[in-house]
């Protein structure tokens, strides 16, 4: 379309790429918001004398590392057109099986097993409403975010579960080295993980393609129902990983634990890059944007502004940066 | 924004078309660019009143782009518009809505859960007291243009309840409403019947009478000798000519679009059909189709012709695993399949191009290498990890063996133009080495050059020994192309034609159902 027709002679030869990666770089939403998190870390550097040193910046990364090990997976869901509201309360329900296998006098790897399988088990139960019975995933897991805590309030009432073994404590609260968490370290290898599954296998491929156009997918030959079971599957595992880890950091288990975090988890991942509407985003992204979270709730912290006005200020941010390339455009229209 | 429906906007003082008259609308060196594409190049449109204007164009050649920009949805990197010799700028689809210009699409954009009248004056509805919609008067005005485009429509009748044709008849309502100076159709019969087709045709006159400039685009020359006055060809985003449709004929306007002359409409192939491929036995499904039995032989290109409605479509997505047959079995190469989901087909190696390229066909929102390579990853990949470089080298083999038209393999597909997406989808499963590959409608909408070019390529895909089967309503293509053709009518097959059967009487005869021939 670009040169003057030449029908019948020998084929034109068609570039592969129509910008180098430089390029690409400098137009990505991922190098915005690494200059915006760099920015926050300055400007709170600036604003608490606190802020640089290694154990208290160490604390701050609890902030967001459960979250971003679910923001991951529901980074993939998501793009693929769907969502998982009940992450949070899949959470609650982990918990609270592993609380009661406590209770049952279970050690720390049943501890842990029960709490993976719990979260697989609901993962599964949203994926068969979903792919099987053709339901809308928002309102599925809508129903599902209120079952799942339900039975954990049902389950424990105004008590909590405690006297988790002494070695379960470790992926909490333990450290690798120096100030490097066993979290931290977790969360870095999820991301590694994470990155390579939906960058560079054909896994990750599909689940573009299906947040795209389904339809079109399903007509490519991709089994898109079962793309999707899988990604359920992996947003409940995450939740179950993340249930071990907020466990065994607070010691105990209430049926509040992790309430509102779904929230949480998918401003995060719309905040990386991800279209609320599936079919774009990236891994790299997501962890800038966890960064960025972790940044700004703890150096509000330092500062002691009250959690209601950091919800507010996490808000603001979103709009902002999401809005921020729009006026850009029309400023310069 | 005032319905003057007693006096017409110009004075209709001559219809026919002259070379004297001064253009009331005038586009002059008009460039719009896309990321790696320049989509218009300096063009010229003129529209002058009381004359239709053909645009005509391959796909990819910018008449989509000059009516966004006409209509206020793109703004032109450069040029002038001039209306009745005043430059305008068109900052928003308002704007020329309020310059009258208005545009009558392909899928017409209409509200179904309104009322008709409701639909004509969605957007300048009259207004009584307070500022409130003036019911009654909505009501009356809706009922005159009506009646005078002769549509014996109820303005309250809410909109989903009415046929394809009446919808047009409301957009054309909608259009005459605003008191349009300039009409645009953008292939307004694309979707209609032969009756309703004739009754656009009447309206059109009728635009023209009023004084009204309408441009017409369509890729039917039948009906663009019928009913312009004037041409306007673009090709590769550029003007290419322009003149008074009398001084020109079809052929020159072929030379026009394409650069060169189209001499031979369809390939010359040989008929060499091999061993049976694919048996379908008794395929039946509760609603769409019953009792379908055919064969395809190695080489060989079956036909399937019919009227909208038919069925054909409908075997061929159950052959495909989109629906479900309720009975009946498929054979390839001799042995039972069974196939459930597109999936297994493409593992059969039966591929399907659908008729809704937008909507099944192509990914849109991937590059395109990654639509090519989609059903082929396992191909391109190692142990499941992607390799770009295999992929890239697999899309480039494809897209330039049908001379696909974009700047970089990693454009996104939905930036090209309909007849290369269509090439893409093509490659995507030409790619997967398939034994049947089904088309279905393969050339509707795309332009003569594109069209020659899938007929070659059929042509030789048969040769080198794959199946196809062809689903059409061209009677042209079906004769051209096919080595035999099956007639469905209401879900049965009506006949099995070859050789000297195949005329185009005898597909017309069993796809309507007329008696047999004495």
């Amino acid at each position: 379309m670009t040169e003057t027709a030449s029908h019948g002679q020998a084929p034109r030869h068609i570039r592969d790429r129509l910008q180098g990666p430089g390029a690409r770089l400098l137009k990505s939403w991922e190098l915005l918001l690494f200059a915006v998190a760099v920015a926050i870390f300055v400007a709170n550097s600036f604003a608490s004398p606190y802020f640089l040193n290694a154990w208290n910046l160490s604390d701050a990364t609890f902030n967001f590392t459960e979250k971003a090990m679910i923001a991951f997976a529901m980074a993939l869901l998501i793009i693929s057109g769907e969502i998982d509201l009940s992450v949070a309360s899949i959470i609650a329900l982990c918990s609270t099986a592993m609380g009661a296998a406590v209770q049952y006098g279970a050690g720390t790897p049943e501890i842990v097993l029960i709490g993976l399988a719990t979260g697989l088990a609901c993962g599964a139960f949203n994926a068969v409403l979903v792919t099987k019975m053709g339901l809308p995933s928002i309102v599925v897991t809508i129903g599902t975010m209120s079952l799942f805590r339900g039975i954990s309030y049902i389950v424990l009432g105004d008590g909590a579960y405690r006297g988790y073994p002494a070695e379960f404590a470790y992926f909490g609260q333990g450290y690798v080295f120096w100030v490097i968490s066993f979290e931290f370290v977790l969360f870095a290898l999820l991301a590694v993980l994470y990155y390579v599954l939906l960058h560079r296998t054909n896994f990750g491929r599909m689940v573009y393609a299906i947040g795209n156009n389904a339809t079109a997918a399903s007509f490519s030959g991709i089994r898109v129902a079962r793309v999707k079971f899988i990604l359920f599957l992996l947003t409940g595992l995450m939740s179950g990983v993340a249930a071990i880890c907020l466990t065994s950091r607070l010691g105990s288990t209430r049926p509040s634990i992790a309430f509102g975090w779904e929230l949480e988890v998918v401003t995060m991942v719309v905040l990386g890059g991800v279209s609320i509407l599936g079919g774009s985003g990236s891994i790299p992204g997501v962890v800038i944007a966890a960064f960025v979270m972790g940044l700004v709730t703890f150096g509000l912290g330092l500062l002691n502004v009250p959690g209601i006005v950091m919800s507010i200020f996490i808000g603001l941010l979103l709009i902002g940066v999401i809005a921020l390339p729009r006026l850009w455009a029309m400023w310069r229209r | 924004m005032q319905v003057s429906l007693t006096t017409p906007p110009v004075a209709a003082s001559s219809s026919g078309a002259t070379a004297d008259a001064a253009p009331v609308l005038r586009l002059e060196g008009i460039t719009k660019t896309f990321p790696g594409v320049k989509a218009l190049d300096g063009v010229t449109l003129e529209l002058y009143p009381g004359q239709v204007t053909a645009l005509v164009g391959e796909n990819g050649a910018g008449k989509s782009t000059i009516v966004k920009t006409l209509t206020g949805i793109y703004q032109p990197d450069a040029g002038t518009i001039s209306l009745a010799g005043a430059p305008v700028h068109f900052a928003t689809a308002q704007d020329a809505t309020a310059a009258g210009i208005t545009a009558i699409h392909q899928e017409t954009v209409l509200f179904d859960e309104l009322s008709v009248a409701e639909n004509i004056f969605i957007g300048h509805a009259p207004r009584g007291r307070f500022g409130l919609i003036d019911w009654p008067k909505m009501r009356k005005d809706a009922q005159e243009i009506l009646s005078r485009i002769d549509a014996d429509l109820d303005p309250d009748m809410p909109l989903r309840e009415l046929g394809i044709a009446s919808k047009h008849l409301v957009a054309i309502a909608r259009a005459l409403s605003v008191d349009a100076r300039v009409v645009i159709m953008d292939e307004p019969t694309a979707a209609l019947s032969h009756k309703e087709i004739e009754e656009l045709y009447e309206l059109v006159e009728r635009l023209r009478a009023e004084g009204r400039a309408i441009l017409f685009i369509s890729h039917k020359f039948d009906e663009i000798f019928r009913i312009a006055d004037r041409y306007t060809v673009f090709r590769d985003g550029q003007h290419v000519g322009s003149g008074l449709i009398a001084d020109v004929d079809e052929a020159e306007l072929v030379r026009l679009m394409v650069g060169r002359s189209v001499d031979q409409i369809f390939p010359q192939r040989a008929h060499n059909v091999g061993d049976e491929v694919l048996k379908v036995v008794g395929y039946a499904h509760p609603t769409e189709f019953d009792d379908i039995n055919f064969t395809l032989r190695r080489g060989e290109i079956l036909g399937f012709y019919g009227l909208v409605g038919a069925g054909r479509s409908e075997v061929m997505q159950a052959l495909f695993g989109v629906t479900k047959p309720s009975k009946g079995a498929v054979r390839i190469d001799g042995q039972v399949r069974v196939i459930r989901s597109p999936a297994e087909a493409v593992e059969n190696g039966i591929v399907y191009v659908p008729e809704d390229r937008g909507r099944q066909g192509a990914v849109i929102g991937l590059p395109i290498f990654q639509n090519v390579t989609l059903p082929s990853l396992a191909q391109t990949s190692r142990r499941g990890f992607l390799r770009l470089s295999e992929e890239f080298a697999l899309a480039r083999e494809y897209t330039e063996r049908l001379d696909l038209r974009a700047a970089a393999l990693d454009q996104d597909v939905g930036n090209l133009s309909g007849g290369n997406q269509q090439k893409v989808v093509i490659a995507k499963w030409l790619a997967t080495k398939p034994k049947v590959i089904i088309l279905d409608e393969p050339t509707k909408g795309i332009d003569i050059g594109s069209k020659a070019a899938v007929h070659g390529f059929m042509a030789e895909l048969a040769a080198q020994g794959l199946s196809v089967i062809m689903v059409s309503s061209e009677i042209p293509e079906v004769l051209g192309m096919s080595d035999r053709v099956i007639v469905m009518r209401e879900g049965l097959i009506a006949a099995e034609l070859d050789g000297e059967d195949l005329t185009p009487e005898n597909l017309v005869r069993h796809a309507a159902g007329i008696g047999a021939q004495p």
